[in-house]
């Protein structure tokens, strides 16, 4: 009797392990049902409709709600929105080159200073580290509500420091729209549309903003370089440039290109940065592809193209994903090597 | 020389970055003083660079004169509170009170890095020690989220919330929407979209996946073997989830639950677009309306201070928590 009671009493336990793991998940996935899933399924439905402002009393039961299949997609794509100055593909080139031409300025800038900050025998290292870090520390939407400020077209610090400058020679008043001035400066620079002069003003905020967060990853890295490398090859008589090509950077790159891909992902989604500077003026021409997704539902109340926006950039974002989880995934087999 | 290696890679990035010895007195190699000061010339530039628009701001903001600044002032003449002091007894042109935006930026903050936390502990568990049928599917269904943008579920959270309604039909009938609606148009008494709590619900929805993700890699490198000498010594799988797992993840929950908060003190986007209410408004929508097209009417010493007081706590807490700040930074990255 004794010996049979036993494995039914295993087998109990055996059932209670095997529900025990969801019975841990049943709360997020509980939660998660009615704030991730359904939203997710109700915007796939949502974006193939034309639902607009006057339907939000009655919602989806609206009479004249109606299912306009494909319409919202093929609208967005060959800018057929009623919304001024958008082309999908001209944002989704800008937004893409944004975050490129970003992290192609930060990781260099931060990798040349931490190795500046890594210079043997340089006085007030730890003064320089404790400013150096300020940035980092310092939230993204006050970065921009700032160098917004500093960019004012009279009042701006940009422009007195200009004025100033050019005072020196006797010149007038510095008076530049870094905002608003719709005439880009170098007219070439992408097929899409040229660059006004916002971006570049939002390349130097964004600057100052990004490049000590590569600056405190590449410090990291450089400590676990040992240092015989460098007295080995020093030895042999390679000159600091070889060192730093031949050693440095070989050495950093396992570190630098999750921050890099970090830094791409965070730049092609820089919502509260470009909102707050520009907020995608002037004339959409700084829009990137979530503060037009944005614009969609709060300003224009076009909510099944904001669904069918925001299906089209999950899709952006996966390819995005598969990419530069291959360029990570790339480095760490290097780094195994 | 080994041991002082080994206790600083113990040390948090911060504080490495702060205090490591890279001058290499060891190989005592001198560096050319020509060289040292031309060196010194740079480092002192980028600085000057770091520090020009927070003392730019700094001193606006310690500044008495209300009017635009009329020429470039890095260093503050004069240390008047007066701009601080009016951004705290009324800050808008509304009549809200600066208690009232804090506690509003506060409630959203703690209450959504709080709730998502609780939530997320047990999950991360699950996925980090069972082996279950469902495990790679329910993974990859909880991640999926992380990989869009937060403004990806904004329009179906914002109708769905929207169409929560509490009514008066009048005659003491109170009708709630979308269950129950009136016979004639009723008075509008609550719209769950247009409050505090329909917002942090919704935030919700993107807290949550990151915290579950946060916290199943760290729970990843907890040893298994203090589970299993529990579990030999007869504790059950809910007793070693309290008694023994939590207490080792406690570190991990506060920075989860504190990146949570500061993630969601500067979130903007969701209550600008849910909230209408002056009353209900936060700090981070307070900024945006002093620079947004009403900037002409907001003097700039009160715009500098608000961009401090909604600095400060930011600030605050990533300078005293600065232990895995950089590591749950990186796991954001895959969320925009």
């Amino acid at each position: 009797m004794a010996a049979r009671t036993a494995p039914v009493e295993t087998m109990r336990t055996k059932r209670q392990r095997a529900i025990l793991p969801y019975l841990y998940l049943l709360p997020a996935f509980l939660v998660m049902s009615v704030i991730t899933f359904y939203p997710l399924i109700y915007q796939v439905i949502l974006s193939f409709t034309n639902f607009e402002t006057k339907h939000l009393m009655l919602g989806m039961s609206s009479p004249d709600l109606e299912n306009i299949g494909l319409q919202n997609y093929v609208d967005i794509i060959t800018g057929g929105l009623p919304v001024q100055n958008f082309e999908f593909f001209r944002v989704l080139v800008y937004n893409l080159w944004w975050a490129v031409s970003n992290v192609a300025l930060h990781v260099p800038a931060g990798v040349v200073i931490a190795v500046l900050l890594n210079v043997k025998g340089l006085w007030f290292k730890k003064i320089y580290r404790a400013i150096y870090i300020l940035p980092v520390v310092v939230p993204p939407l006050v970065v921009a509500t700032v160098w917004r400020n500093i960019f004012d077209e009279q009042y701006g610090a940009m422009n007195q420091v200009l004025t100033a400058l050019v005072g020196l020679f006797g010149g007038d008043p510095v008076r530049i729209r870094w905002l608003f001035e719709y005439v880009p400066p170098i007219s070439w620079l992408l097929p899409t549309g040229a660059l006004p002069l916002a971006y570049y003003a939002m390349m130097i905020a964004n600057f100052w903003l990004g490049w000590p967060f590569m600056t405190l990853v590449a410090t990291g890295a450089l400590q676990s370089i040992p240092s015989d490398l460098y007295e080995a090859a020093a030895i042999d008589g390679a000159s600091n440039s070889q060192q730093f090509w031949r050693i440095t950077v070989p050495l950093l790159r396992p570190a630098m290109v999750p921050a890099a891909v970090y830094g791409f992902t965070l730049s092609f989604n820089l919502f509260n940065f470009v909102y707050f500077m520009t907020g995608g003026g002037p004339a959409r021409s700084t829009e990137i592809l979530v503060t037009f997704a944005y614009d969609l539902v709060r300003n224009l109340r076009l909510y099944g193209v904001a669904a069918a926006f925001a299906v089209i950039i999950f899709f952006v974002a996966l390819t995005v994903f598969l990419i530069t989880n291959r360029i990570t995934r790339a480095t760490e087999s290097y780094a195994e090597a | 020389m080994t041991s002082t290696v080994q206790t600083s890679k113990k040390k948090n990035i911060f504080v490495r970055f702060l205090t490591m010895n890279t001058s290499g007195e060891a190989s005592g190699r001198e560096l050319p003083l020509w060289r040292q000061l031309l060196l010194q010339l740079l480092t002192l530039f980028i600085a000057a660079a770091v520090m020009f628009p927070i003392m730019y701001v700094i001193t606006m903001s310690l500044s008495s004169v209300s009017t635009r600044p009329s020429s470039l002032e890095l260093f503050p003449k004069e240390i008047s509170l007066d701009a601080f002091k009016q951004v705290l007894d009324r800050p808008t042109a509304n009549p809200v009170t600066f208690l009232e935006l804090l506690k509003n930026s506060f409630l959203l903050s703690f209450g959504v890095g709080l709730a998502a936390l609780l939530v997320a502990v047990t999950a991360a568990y699950a996925f980090s020690r069972f082996n279950f049928k469902l495990r790679q599917i329910l993974m990859i269904l909880v991640f999926i989220p992380l990989l869009m943008p937060a403004i990806g579920l904004m329009t179906p959270l914002f109708l769905m919330m929207n169409s929560f309604r509490v009514f008066d039909c009048g005659g003491g009938m109170i009708a709630i929407q979308p269950f129950l609606s009136c016979a004639s148009t009723g008075k509008l008494l609550f719209n769950l979209r247009d409050s505090l709590l329909g917002v942090g619900i919704a935030m919700i929805s993107g807290a949550l996946p990151f915290a579950v993700w946060n916290l199943k890699g760290y729970l990843d490198t907890i040893p298994k073997e203090l589970e299993e000498a529990a579990a030999i010594d007869g504790a059950d799988s809910n007793q070693v989830f309290f008694r023994i797992v939590l207490p080792l993840a406690a570190p991990q929950l506060a920075v989860t639950f504190f990146l949570g908060f500061i993630g969601h003190w500067q979130e903007f986007a969701m209550p600008w677009l849910f909230l209408t209410k002056p009353e209900s408004y936060t700090l981070a929508m307070t900024l945006y309306n002093m620079t947004g097209q009403y900037a002409n009417a907001i003097p700039w010493n009160r715009f500098s201070a608000m961009a401090i007081i909604v600095a400060a706590p930011v600030a605050v807490i990533y300078i005293v928590l600065q232990k895995q700040i950089v590591g749950g930074l990186t796991l954001g990255g895959v969320k925009g």
